[in-house]
């Protein structure tokens, strides 16, 4: 490990070093192996969100509460500490430049995470593709990548939505409510565009984002879903 | 011995915990949605499940007809491949065994198939010997759109990824042919209990 770098209250990012590492595409993850020292194993499975141009693994994981895992990453480890991993895994959330666009990506929470590492990697290859995130979140301090997020938006195609679900700043520009087809419409490309959809986050985010823009006439294979389940951690 | 992970406890252990569930996996207690795209909604007046391909007569089946066949209900263990098990899920279904009842065919493999375009392929053997079902109902009640419903595969032996949801059919073929995850990355059987999670597993 080669450090940590806060990113919210709950959040932290793991910047690993990984000796062998084969590369990895945006969008896929890589799984954990911790070992306790009576031998006992837990497995879990992480988006890894750099861009497969760095030639370091970032993993941006979030504390669940009475998570077994999350709360040891976010919590306990530090600079030095070695992690077994395994990866990359994933050959279906993906998207590589190449791949071309419209780019629609919906984020859920720490759904960004991989969504990131597409981001990463649009602007690691100078792509100006049109590229439109929505990052829902349940209050301004959730959001993860925000200084990061403004500075990729800053022309070049990508155009940056935020919908705070629970509460706002004072001064917030942004949308304050679920994401529903409205604001959807408003985020854009419309189904006519074609574009790729990547939609991850909760369950329930994911299904209702892609019922919504199937309901707004995409075609449901345009969409890739990637859930994280409230479950594990 | 694997590399020990510095400071990692994990949770408090029982001692039966580990034998009952295959390796790497972890036992939840709800029911998490994992699937590639949009989830597929189909009415039950347009559903119709068949069984094709290299058979001598191939054989279909609408929603009531389903229903009218022998159904079990049963309780089983399930593992995903993305880690968790979850354990004693009740089931109601129609066995494989009876709607291959009476079908002739040479064919080794099966590609089962869905709305919403997903495919998975297994053994012929591996859906046969009262190992696997046409289910519609979980926990008593109709399967939910989000878990496959009305109707999904259910092949508990394997990753949960070879229990097709949304399956329409299952089509049999005499050649194997990887379906979609088996396509991309994921192992082609799926045995938990060899731990066949990718394809270099």
């Amino acid at each position: 490990m080669r450090e940590v770098v806060a990113e919210t209250g709950r959040a932290r990012t793991i910047v690993l070093e990984v000796r062998g590492w084969p590369g990895h595409v945006a969008g896929q993850h890589l799984d954990l192996r911790l070992t306790a020292e009576d031998g006992y194993q837990a497995q879990r499975s992480y988006s890894i969100a750099s861009a497969p141009e760095d030639e370091v693994i970032a993993l941006t994981v979030e504390r669940i509460d009475d998570g077994e895992v999350s709360p040891f990453l976010v919590d306990e480890v530090r600079a030095g500490d070695e992690l077994e991993v395994r990866g990359p895994v994933g050959g279906y959330f993906t998207w590589r430049v190449r791949d071309g666009g419209p780019l629609l990506l919906l984020a859920g929470g720490s759904g960004v995470v991989p969504l990131m590492a597409m981001l990463r990697h649009r602007a690691a290859r100078n792509s100006t593709v049109d590229t439109r995130l929505l990052v829902s979140a349940r209050s301004a301090v959730d959001l993860l990548y925000r200084g990061e997020l403004r500075s990729l938006a800053d022309g070049r195609g990508l155009a940056l939505h935020e919908t705070l679900t629970r509460e706002q700043p004072v001064g917030w520009t942004g949308f304050a409510r679920r994401m529903d087809a409205e604001m959807l419409m408003e985020v854009g490309p419309p189904a006519l565009a074609r574009p790729r959809v990547f939609v991850c986050g909760p369950t329930a985010f994911v299904e209702r984002g892609a019922d919504l823009l199937v309901g707004l006439g995409h075609a449901p294979a345009a969409i890739r879903a990637e859930r994280f389940g409230p479950t594990g951690g | 011995m694997a590399h020990i992970t510095r400071g990692f406890k994990g949770r408090p252990r029982r001692e039966a915990d580990a034998s009952s569930i295959p390796p790497g996996q972890y036992v939840v207690s709800d029911f998490p949605v994992l699937s590639a795209g949009p989830t597929p909604r189909t009415a039950l007046d347009a559903w119709t499940f068949a069984i094709d391909g290299a058979v001598d007569t191939p054989a279909s089946w609408s929603w009531q007809e389903l229903l009218a066949l022998p159904q079990e209900t049963f309780t089983v263990d399930v593992h995903c491949v993305t880690k968790w098990t979850k354990l004693d899920t009740t089931w109601t279904g129609v066995s494989v065994d009876a709607l291959l009842d009476g079908l002739e065919t040479e064919a080794d493999f099966v590609t089962a198939w869905s709305d919403g375009g997903y495919t998975t392929n297994l053994p012929l053997e591996d859906l046969t010997g009262g190992r696997a079902w046409v289910v519609h109902r979980f926990g008593g009640e109709p399967l939910e759109p989000e878990h496959g419903g009305p109707a999904r595969l259910l092949v508990p032996h394997l990753y949960l990824w070879k229990s097709a949801k949304w399956v329409r059919g299952l089509t049999l073929t005499l050649e194997d042919e990887p379906g979609f995850w088996e396509a991309a990355g994921y192992h082609n059987r799926g045995d938990p209990w060899r731990e066949q999670r990718y394809w270099n597993d």
